[in-house]
C-alpha cells in the first residue's frame, strides 16, 4: 500500500469538512466540521513527516492541535453567549451584516 | 547694399544708454502708468482734479521725452541707438531674456508724437468730457494707454513689445465700451477686441517662430541673425508680424472693427484710433526691417495688404454719413499708404514714419473738430443734418480747414510732403510693380481727396439741415487751443521736417541710408497728376455739397454706393466666413462633450454604481454563503495551480 | 509503565520506517471505512448529538492511524487533548445550548445545498487529483528521529528549534482561556430575585401568601390525586398535580368522604357547587 493513501484519506475528511460548513445550519455542527478539517491537516502533517523522514511535521501537528484547542474554547464561549441573547443556534440568523 | 548697411548699424550700435535722461527713460512708462493707478483707486474725492493729474502725467512724460531726444540729437548719428538695461525678466532655460529699453530714432519719434498729441487731447477732454461724472476713469484709461503705447515703442525685445502690445489692446476696449451701459458701446468694444486678437494670434505665432529659429525674441540677437535664417521661416515670420499689424492697424482684412470703435467718446477715436494705437502695426513692420528685407514674398504680400486697404478704405469713407465712420475709413485709408510704404523695402520706410507723424497731426486735429461739431449740435454725428456750420463755430472751421487741406495733400501742407513722397515711391521698381502700386496710390489720393471734401462741404458749407431745436456753439477754449495747435502742426510740421530731408537722416540709424530709386514716372509728372486729381475731387464735391442742396435721408442708390454704405458687406463676410462657422463650431463642441464626454464620465459613474448595486447582493448577511465563496475561491486557486505546474 | 512502553513499541511492531507493513495495511483499510463513515455522519446527522459522536469517532480511528505513522505521541496527545477535552467542551456546550435543537431538513439560502455539493466534491477532486498526479520520494520513515523514543524526539525539535513558537502558543492558550471567560461573563442586568423579594411580589399581587398544601392535606386521604381543603373545608385545585387534572383524574371530595366518615364543615354537595371560583 502506497503511503500516499493516507493523503487520500487526509483529502476526503478535509472535503466532508468543508461541505459541512457550507451545509448544516447549526453553529455548533458547523464548528464540528472545521475541527474535522483541521484533524485531517493533522493526517496529512504527519505522514508527510514520515515521509520526509524530519519531526518537523509532526511538530506542526502538535502546533496546530493546540491551536485548535485555544480556537474551540473561544468560538464556543461566542457561540453560548450569542445563544444567551438570541436564543438561536443557527448560524443564518446572524445576517446583521446584510448588504 | 541695404541689408549689409543695416547689419553693420545693428552690430555696431549696442551702446548703453548714457546720461540723466537716457538711464531714466523708463519714468516714460512708469509716471503714466503710475497716474493711472491712482486716479483708479482715488475715489470719488479725486474727481474735481483728477484729470488734472492725468494731463500732468502726460505732459512730464512729454516733457521728458523731449530730454531723451535732445540728448540723443548730442549724439553723432552713429552712435544714436541706445539700450537700457531694466532688469532680468525671464531667466528660463535656453530663454534669457531681459526686460529694457531701446532708444533710438525710431521709438523716439513715436515717444514724442504719441506723448505730444496725447497731451493735447488730454487737455481736450478736460472740457469734452466735462459733463460725465467718470470723468476721472477716463484720464486713468487715459493714462493707461499712454503708459502701455510707450511701453510698445521703446520695449527692445518682441516680446516686451508683445506687453505693449496687449496693454493697448486693453486700453482700446476699455476706452471704447466707456460707456458700456448703452449696450452697443459694449458691443462694439468687444468686436474691436476679438479682432485685435486674431491679430494678436500672429505675434503669438511669429515670436514662436523667431524663439525656434533663433533661440531669442529681443530685437539686438533677431537682427543680428535675421540675415542668415531661411528665407523660408523669414516669410513666415513675416507674414505673421503683418497678420498682428493688420489687426492692430485696421487692416484688410482685420478691418471690420474701427467703424464700430467709434462708439467711444470722441477723443478716444482721436488719440487712439487716429494717432497712435492704430499706428503701432506700422511700427511693427518697420521695425522688424531686417525680417522683411530677406523675404521678399513678404513684402510683396506687405504692399498688396496696404494697396487694397487704401482703396477699400476710400471706397467706403464715400458713403458714409456718420463723421465719425466716415473719418475712421478715411484712418484706414491712410494707414493702408503706410503700410504699402513700408512694404516697398528700404525706400518707403523712412516715408512711412513720415506720413505716420503728419497723419497723426491732421487726422487728430480732424477728429478733434468732428468731436467739436457734436458739441456744439448736440452729439449729433449724420453729416446729412449739419451744414452751414462755419458762421456758428469758426475756430473750428479754420482748424477743421488746415486738416483737410493737409490731408488732400496741398502744398505747402503737410501731407504733401509725406503722401506725395509715398505715391513717388511707389512707383519705383521694375516690371509690372510700379505701375499697379503707383497708380493705386495716385487714384486713392484722388478719392481720398473726394470724400473728405464731401465731409467738409457737407458739414461746414451748404444749406443749414438742422434738426429743429440745434443752437451751434462754438466750443469752450480748452477744446480750441488743442485743436488750434494741431491745426499748426499739421500745416506747418511736415515741411519743416522735409527741410534737407532732416527726417530722413534722423532716421538713419534705424532704416539705413539707402538712395532714391527712379520712379518710372518723372516726379513732375507724377505731382501734378496727383494735384489734378486731387483738384478734380474737391470741384466735384463742392459741387454736389456745397452747391446742390443735400438731402436730410440717405437717398436710393447704385449697387456700389449701397455696398459702400453697408461698408462693402465686411460684417456680413465676417458673420459667414468667421463667425457662424465659429459658432457652430462651439455649438458641436459643446454638444461633443456633453453627450460624448459628459456621457462618457457619467456612463461610467452609473456603471460603477450599477455594479456596486450588483455586488451588493453577494452580501447577503449569511454566513454560510461567504463560506461558499472562500471555498469556492479556494477551489479555483488550486486548480489554476495544479493545470499551470503540469 | 509497562503499557507505555507496549504502547511506544507498538510502532515498531506495526510499521519498519517508511515500509508499510501488511499490519498497517490492514488497519488502514479498516479504520478508513469507519472515517470516512463518520464524517458522513457529521454531515448528515439529523441531531446534533449524533453528530458529535461521528466525529468522535474519526479522531479515535486518527488516533491509532498516528500510532500507526510512528507518532505515538501525537496519538495520545490527540485522545487526550482532542478527544477527551474538545469534543468534550463541544458536548457540554451541545447541553447548554439545546439537545433537542435539530436542524430542519429545509435549505433556507438558494442553491446553498447545490453550492456545497459542488465545492465539496469539487475540493474531494482537486486534492485528490493533486495527489494522485504528485511523485512522492521514496518514504524515508523516522526511525532515526524516533531512536531515542518519539517523544524524546519530538521534544528534542520543539524545545530546541521551535521554542519561540512553543512560548507563543503558551500566551495564545492563556489569552484563549482569557477570552472564554470574558466572552461569558453575565452581568447581572436586574438585581438577584430572593426570597424576600418573591414573597413581597406575591403580596404585591395577591396571591396567596401560604405555599401550597401538598395534596391530601386537610383531607381525609393524602392520596396524589385527592385536593387538599382549606381552612373552611372548600377543595383547592392547584394541590393537585396539573397532569391529573387535565387528565381528569382528579378525584371529587364526596367519594373520599364516604371513604373517611366523618363531619366536614361544610356538606359536601354543597362543597362541590360552591366551588370557588
Amino acid at each position: 500500500m502506497n503511503l500516499s493513501n493516507y493523503l487520500v484519506l487526509a483529502s476526503l475528511l478535509f472535503a466532508i469538512g468543508t461541505a459541512t460548513v457550507l451545509l448544516r445550519r447549526n453553529a455548533i455542527i458547523v464548528f464540528m466540521g472545521v475541527e474535522l478539517m483541521l484533524n485531517a491537516a493533522n493526517l496529512l502533517l504527519v505522514t508527510f513527516a514520515r515521509i520526509h523522514g524530519d519531526l518537523q511535521g509532526q511538530v506542526m501537528a502538535f502546533f496546530v492541535m493546540v491551536v485548535a484547542a485555544a480556537e474551540v474554547v473561544v468560538g464556543l464561549a461566542i457561540i453560548v453567549s450569542i445563544f444567551r441573547t438570541r436564543r438561536s443556534a443557527s448560524v443564518d440568523d446572524v445576517n446583521l451584516l446584510k448588504n | 547694399m541695404p541689408i549689409l548697411r543695416l547689419l553693420e548699424l545693428a552690430q555696431a550700435q549696442q551702446q548703453a544708454a548714457s546720461g540723466f535722461f537716457q538711464s531714466s527713460a523708463w519714468l516714460l512708462v512708469a509716471i503714466p502708468l503710475l497716474s493711472a493707478a491712482f486716479l483708479l483707486l482715488a475715489g470719488k474725492r479725486a474727481d474735481r482734479w483728477g484729470h488734472w493729474v492725468g494731463v500732468a502725467a502726460s505732459g512730464l512724460a512729454f516733457l521728458f521725452g523731449l530730454g531723451v531726444t535732445v540728448s540723443l540729437l548730442g549724439d553723432d548719428a552713429a552712435t544714436r541707438v541706445r539700450s537700457l538695461h531694466l532688469f532680468s525678466w525671464i531667466p528660463a532655460g535656453s530663454l534669457h531674456l531681459d526686460a529694457g529699453m531701446r532708444l533710438d530714432p525710431l521709438s523716439l519719434t513715436f515717444v514724442l508724437l504719441v506723448t505730444f498729441v496725447g497731451t493735447l487731447i488730454h487737455v481736450y477732454s478736460v472740457a469734452y468730457m466735462e459733463q460725465d461724472p467718470s470723468r476721472r476713469r477716463f484720464f486713468a484709461y487715459l493714462n493707461f494707454f499712454i503708459a502701455a503705447m510707450l511701453l510698445l515703442v521703446l520695449a527692445d525685445s518682441y516680446l516686451l513689445l508683445f506687453v505693449g502690445w496687449e496693454g493697448v489692446g486693453l486700453a482700446s476696449y476699455l476706452l471704447i465700451g466707456f460707456w458700456n451701459h448703452e449696450t452697443p458701446n459694449a458691443v462694439a468694444a468687444k468686436k474691436a477686441f476679438v479682432m485685435n486678437r486674431v491679430g494678436d494670434l500672429g505675434l503669438i505665432v511669429a515670436l514662436m517662430l523667431m524663439f525656434a529659429t533663433f533661440g531669442a525674441v529681443d530685437f539686438t540677437t533677431v537682427f543680428h541673425a535675421a540675415p542668415a535664417a531661411s528665407s523660408g521661416l523669414l516669410t513666415a515670420t513675416g507674414l505673421m508680424l503683418l497678420l498682428a499689424a493688420c489687426g492692430k492697424s485696421a487692416q484688410f482684412p482685420l478691418q471690420a472693427w474701427l467703424g464700430d470703435a467709434m462708439a467711444g467718446p470722441t477723443p478716444v477715436s482721436a488719440l487712439i484710433h487716429a494717432a497712435t494705437m492704430v499706428t503701432a502695426g506700422v511700427y511693427l513692420v518697420v521695425r522688424s526691417a531686417p525680417i522683411f528685407e530677406g523675404a521678399p514674398t513678404a513684402q510683396l504680400v506687405v504692399v498688396i495688404v496696404g494697396g487694397v486697404t487704401l482703396i477699400f478704405g476710400a471706397i467706403v469713407g464715400l458713403a458714409k454719413d456718420d463723421i465719425k465712420k466716415a473719418l475712421a475709413a478715411s484712418t484706414t485709408s491712410q494707414i493702408g499708404y503706410m503700410i504699402l510704404a513700408a512694404g516697398l523695402g528700404p525706400v518707403g520706410y523712412a516715408l512711412a514714419i513720415f506720413h505716420l507723424v503728419t497723419h497723426g497731426f491732421f487726422k487728430a486735429g480732424l477728429f478733434l473738430g468732428a468731436g467739436s461739431v457734436m458739441h456744439g449740435m448736440d452729439d449729433q454725428v449724420d453729416m446729412r443734418r449739419f451744414g452751414a456750420l462755419r458762421k456758428f463755430l469758426p475756430f473750428t472751421w479754420a482748424t477743421f480747414a488746415l486738416g483737410w487741406l493737409a490731408i488732400l495733400g496741398i502744398p505747402p501742407f503737410s501731407g504733401f510732403w509725406s503722401k506725395d513722397k509715398i505715391i513717388e515711391a511707389a512707383f519705383v521698381g521694375d516690371g509690372w510693380r510700379p505701375w499697379v502700386f503707383g497708380l493705386v496710390a495716385l487714384i486713392g489720393a484722388g478719392i481720398t481727396a473726394f470724400y473728405m471734401s464731401r465731409l467738409f462741404f457737407m458739414t461746414y458749407h451748404g444749406t443749414e439741415r438742422w434738426t429743429n431745436d440745434q443752437h451751434p456753439h462754438e466750443s469752450p477754449r480748452l477744446m480750441t487751443v488743442p485743436m488750434i495747435v494741431l491745426a499748426v502742426g499739421s500745416a506747418a510740421v511736415g515741411g519743416l521736417l522735409s527741410i534737407g530731408g532732416a527726417f530722413t537722416i534722423w532716421l538713419e540709424p534705424v532704416t539705413g541710408h539707402h538712395e532714391h530709386g527712379e520712379p518710372v514716372l518723372s516726379v513732375p509728372v507724377i505731382t501734378v497728376a496727383t494735384l489734378a486729381l486731387v483738384l478734380a475731387g474737391v470741384f466735384f464735391a463742392w459741387r454736389q455739397y456745397a452747391v446742390s442742396t443735400v438731402p436730410t435721408t440717405p437717398p436710393l442708390a447704385s449697387g456700389m454706393t449701397r455696398a459702400a454704405r453697408r461698408d462693402l458687406y465686411q460684417d456680413e463676410v465676417n458673420e459667414a466666413v468667421f463667425m457662424r462657422p465659429g459658432q457652430y463650431l462651439t455649438r458641436s463642441l459643446v454638444y461633443a462633450d456633453r453627450r460624448v464626454l459628459d456621457a462618457g464620465v457619467n456612463g461610467l459613474g452609473r456603471l460603477v454604481a450599477a455594479s456596486g448595486e450588483v455586488l451588493r447582493r453577494l452580501q447577503n448577511g449569511f454566513a454560510r454563503t461567504y463560506a461558499a465563496t472562500m471555498v469556492a475561491g479556494l477551489l479555483i486557486l488550486l486548480v489554476v495551480v495544479l493545470v499551470f505546474q503540469s | 509503565m509497562t503499557q507505555l512502553s507496549v504502547l511506544l513499541s507498538l510502532p515498531a511492531s506495526i510499521t519498519s520506517g517508511g515500509n508499510v507493513s501488511s499490519g498497517e495495511t490492514a488497519l488502514f483499510w479498516v479504520l478508513a471505512p469507519l472515517m470516512v463513515f463518520g464524517a458522513l455522519g457529521l454531515l448528515f446527522a439529523r441531531k446534533a448529538v449524533h453528530a458529535a459522536l461521528g466525529i468522535v469517532l474519526v479522531m479515535i480511528s486518527l488516533a491509532f492511524l498516528y500510532t500507526a505513522q510512528e507518532a505515538p505521541f501525537l496519538g495520545v496527545v490527540q485522545v487526550v487533548v482532542y478527544t477527551g477535552a474538545v469534543m468534550m467542551l463541544f458536548v457540554f456546550v451541545l447541553m447548554l445550548v439545546g439537545v433537542d435543537n435539530s436542524d430542519s431538513l429545509v435549505e433556507t439560502l438558494k442553491g446553498q445545498r447545490w453550492i456545497g455539493a459542488i465545492l465539496g466534491l469539487g475540493i474531494a477532486a482537486a486534492l485528490i487529483g493533486v495527489i494522485r498526479t504528485a511523485t512522492f520520494d521514496q518514504a524515508r520513515g523516522l526511525t532515526a528521529p524516533n531512536a531515542d523514543s518519539n517523544p524524546v524526539g519530538v521534544a528534542r525539535v520543539i524545545f530546541g528549534q521551535d521554542i519561540f513558537a512553543f512560548e507563543v502558543v503558551g500566551v495564545l492558550l492563556i489569552t484563549a482561556a482569557l477570552g472564554a471567560l470574558v466572552l461569558t461573563h453575565r452581568q447581572r442586568l436586574v438585581p438577584r430575585v430572593g426570597q424576600k423579594e418573591r414573597a413581597d411580589a406575591r403580596v404585591a399581587s395577591g396571591g396567596r401568601l401560604a405555599p401550597l398544601a401538598a395534596p391530601g392535606v386537610y383531607a381525609g386521604s393524602n392520596a396524589l390525586d385527592t385536593p387538599a381543603l382549606d381552612p373552611e373545608g372548600r377543595p383547592i385545585e392547584e394541590s393537585v398535580p396539573r397532569v391529573l387534572r387535565i387528565r381528569g383524574q382528579r378525584r371529587s371530595v364526596a367519594e373520599v368522604q364516604a371513604q373517611i366518615g366523618g363531619t366536614a364543615a361544610v356538606a359536601p354537595a354543597q362543597i362541590e357547587e360552591g366551588s370557588q371560583p
